[in-house]
């Protein structure tokens, strides 16, 4: 039981009030649309260069769970996800609260935030070095198949007509090949413009397709942007109690979606909490009500991005290559601070490693009385602001976030155009979940491709690289599951019906 | 309620000016070359964060504030490969406050293709303070003992073997092409973007082989080995790895990395930043730690930085040739 000792020393009261500290300033950077939990973890690593290596850690892990956690206070209270993780947590996060349930709201996210916390960091203690292992199973292949996968969540995720959620898809993928290609170093689409040698950012774009027409339309209509709270009913804890029991299966399946993508490097909490949110859609007895407001898509997204944090340690830790963005960060301080990852991380540096992890339990547990306490005036401040202050500061927040992802006034011009682009795309019902969906994936789908058959093309069979593989053909299966079971419920739908008609 | 809104403005000031401080301080008054530098210096860096360039900054920050008294900030402009921010640099305040991350070959190879929009000779390289040394790295369990073993393999089955590296036209693309020349033989050479994933690569058994350098063999001891260290000595981390020139094959190379100034930058000033780095690359603690990371430090100041360059592209234009990016 030495690794208990080692994970009651994150309990010292200066690591803890570290953990306060970081979960506190990372709930604020994430509610902040713009500014997300890479950028939160990166402004402050130079802050822990003079800590202990252990308390150093327990700080940047807490900042960044609480980042990933704040993100949703934005997603729910005024339609911008505050980090890419909370993309989903618009969706029915925000009707929640138009419809005067944003404290439930809150309160709910933060319940489904540490049960999905709770569920990454217990992976990341138990089964790290195994995961690590099945990660690395993932070949370009696997990650073409995978992105393939990831496109056949546009008829979940589109309201509507699937015919537009594909053109959306497709001018996705479109922008994605903007910039230098990292396979054949070509230039596409750049316009001999410098500033678009870089590609299209993908923050940069996020924040303009979710916050611009959300500011467009809060100018354009004259009504309250939110229905104040009924009167005395604080934070509705018991409700949201009752409410997680009842969905208890599908927060932790979306905990256990969360960790494994995020095992993945190079996925992350934008593409977990889509999937796991069409997942929770797909199983749902209620899933005509995703998209207006039901409590089930918010608990999925917001258990599944919480658990990437946790997951996302364990390639970082047990392989040296970052699972999520933030862990590159991450992984960066730990080499300057003289460290090594590999399993070393949990024999040598045992001390180090199991004293993180316990900082990261309480980090998540702190979410809890933190959360829900920044959560109330959260919500009460954001209902209460005159229109007249609430714009402007989002609009200002959205310039400043785009800007500092790296310095580049253009990102600024890129955002603002395809704020307004989406907006006038979205009229006409294109929605940006699927836009957003085509530019992750792209990248992912192109390179696997290429990869892929330059691999095939060595071993003398091109097929056989793509279809030649147990895990490829166990993604392949997921992929035609995917397409057709919607295909296959609609018939249904429609046959049950002719019954019906025929009696 | 006011309070609370107050708060919330507050925060968003705060950040605001914590993200901007840097870019304001050029605002300040510029001082002569003696008093350089009297306030804090932005080291802007042209990828993203936790990368080789990122942490080979990091570790130099902490001795820049002890001999000068002055922070570094770091900051980040990703994108195009560095191109981003290298065709940015000569717009910014020349003043010595501002200085960029340069990377070779990236700097040479870049602009010989399609316009980056920057040119080699444009950017004011003041130090190259080191470089991590090509190496060929396979697997523990990977049936190639030595070198030889590899070149016999892709000597039977041209384009059989499998080698990963980090993107196209760069250091290890070049890498590889150079050692395919002199050791006559073809491998199929798989970019991926960045080293993680190279290496991730590597080690899930996709390819056979990975171009990367002594940094990954460091940083995954105990998972990988190095076949040969394209390096003029062994690396003294890793005594027991021959360099290519001992087997026979006249490479050596890598990514190196330096930094330079924006061209307005007045000449003296431009020489005390040299000498500031040149102090740095000299600390016996820095140069530890770099040593254990896996780099290797040479010292190139200013003054001698055109032969440098020189040199360097004459080397990287025979190998363009070859690559069929220039004709």
């Amino acid at each position: 039981m030495e690794t208990l000792g080692f994970m009651m020393a994150a309990f010292s009261p200066i690591n803890l009030l570290l953990a306060v500290l970081g979960v506190s300033a990372g709930i604020f950077i994430g509610a902040l649309p713009g500014l997300s939990a890479t950028m939160a973890v990166a402004v402050l690593v130079p802050v822990t260069f003079g800590m202990p290596t252990e308390a150093a850690l327990i700080m940047l892990g807490a900042i960044y769970t609480g980042a990933i956690y704040g993100g949703s206070y934005a997603a729910i209270l005024v339609n911008t996800p505050g980090t890419p993780s909370a993309i989903a947590t618009t969706f029915d996060g925000f009707p929640m609260a138009k419809r005067g349930d944003g404290d439930l709201a809150v309160t709910l996210s933060t319940l489904s935030s540490m049960v999905g916390g709770l569920m990454g960091a217990l992976a990341l203690l138990s089964l790290a070095p195994l995961l690590a292992q099945i990660a690395l199973k993932f070949g370009p292949v696997e990650y073409f198949w995978l992105a393939i996968f990831g496109l056949t969540l546009i008829s979940a995720l589109s309201e509507g007509s699937t015919l537009k959620g594909f053109i959306g898809a497709g001018i996705g993928l479109l922008l994605s090949t903007v910039g230098v290609a990292v396979v054949g170093a070509d230039i596409r689409y750049s316009f001999g413009s410098q500033f678009l040698l870089g590609g299209v950012e993908i923050i940069s774009a996020l924040i303009g397709l979710y916050c611009i027409p959300v500011l467009i339309d809060l100018v354009a209509t004259p009504s309250a942007h939110l229905q104040p709270p009924g009167e005395g009913r604080g934070i509705r804890f018991t409700e949201s109690l009752g409410l997680m029991w009842r969905s208890k299966f599908n927060s932790l399946r979306s905990a256990v979606i969360g960790t494994a993508v995020a095992i993945l490097p190079g996925a992350g909490g934008s593409i977990a909490s889509l999937v796991s949110y069409s997942e929770a859609r797909r199983t749902s007895p209620r899933s005509d009500n995703f998209g207006h407001g039901e409590p089930d898509g918010m608990i999925a997204t917001e258990s599944a991005n919480n658990a990437t944090v946790g997951g996302g340690f364990i390639p970082t830790f047990v392989l040296g290559i970052p699972g999520t963005p933030p862990d590159a960060v991450i992984l960066g301080a730990l080499l300057v601070q003289g460290f090594r990852t590999g399993p070393e991380m949990f024999t040598t540096h045992a001390h180090v490693t199991y004293t993180f992890i316990g900082g990261l339990f309480i980090a998540t547990l702190l979410m809890l009385p933190l959360g829900l306490l920044i959560g109330r005036y959260a919500f009460k401040s954001i209902v209460t602001i005159p229109k007249a202050l609430l714009v402007p500061s989002i609009a200002f927040m959205t310039i400043i976030g785009t800007y500092a992802i790296r310095n580049n006034p253009f990102d600024v011009v890129v955002m603002v155009v395809l704020g307004v682009v989406g907006w006038v795309l979205s009229r006409y019902g294109v929605k940006p979940s699927p836009i957003v969906l085509g530019l992750i994936l792209g990248p992912i789908a192109e390179q696997g491709f290429v990869q892929g058959y330059l691999m095939g093309n060595a071993s003398g069979s091109v097929v056989g690289a793509f279809f030649g593989r147990p895990l490829s053909l166990a993604i392949i299966a997921m992929v035609l599951l995917s397409v057709l079971f919607p295909l296959w419920r609609g018939w249904r739908h429609r046959s049950s019906k002719e019954t019906v008609h025929g009696h | 309620m006011r309070q609370i809104r107050f708060k919330t403005l507050k925060t968003f000031a705060l950040l605001g000016g914590l993200l901007s401080a840097a870019t304001f301080a050029g605002l300040a008054t510029a001082a002569g070359a003696e008093d350089f530098p009297d306030r804090k210096i932005q080291y802007i860096i042209p990828f993203g964060p936790g990368g080789e360039s990122d942490i080979s900054a990091r570790l130099q920050q902490k001795y820049f504030q002890e001999i000068t008294g002055q922070k570094l900030i770091i900051q980040y402009m990703a994108g195009g490969g560095g191109a981003v921010g290298w065709s940015q640099l000569n717009e910014m305040d020349g003043d010595g406050y501002t200085i960029m991350g340069t990377n070779l070959p990236h700097i040479i190879l870049k602009p010989m293709g399609k316009d980056p929009g920057f040119k080699t000779e444009d950017l004011k390289n003041f130090y190259y303070f080191h470089y991590s040394p090509d190496a060929l790295i396979v697997s523990n369990d990977s049936p190639f003992e030595t070198l030889d073993d590899l070149v016999a393999a892709a000597k039977e089955a041209p384009g059989s073997v499998t080698v990963s590296g980090s993107g196209t036209q760069s250091a290890n693309d070049i890498a590889n092409r150079r050692f395919e020349s002199l050791a006559d033989v073809k491998t199929t050479y798989i970019p991926f973007k960045g080293t993680g994933a190279a290496v991730t690569a590597l080690l899930g058994g996709q390819v056979q082989a990975e171009w990367g350098y002594t940094t990954v063999a460091a940083n995954h001891s105990d998972k990988v080995r190095m076949l040969a260290v394209a390096a003029d000595e062994r690396h003294p981390q890793f005594p027991d790895v021959p360099t290519f020139k001992e087997l026979g094959y006249d490479l050596t190379g890598g990514a190196y990395r330096g930094m330079a100034v924006p061209k307005g930058t007045p000449e003296d000033v431009t020489k005390k930043l040299s000498d500031i780095f040149g102090q740095i690359n000299q600390d016996p603690e820095f140069r530890e730690k770099m040593q254990e990371l896996g780099f290797v430090l040479i010292d190139v100041p200013y003054a001698e930085m055109d032969e440098f360059m020189a040199e360097r592209r004459k080397e990287y234009e025979k190998v363009a040739r070859e690559m069929g990016i220039i004709e």
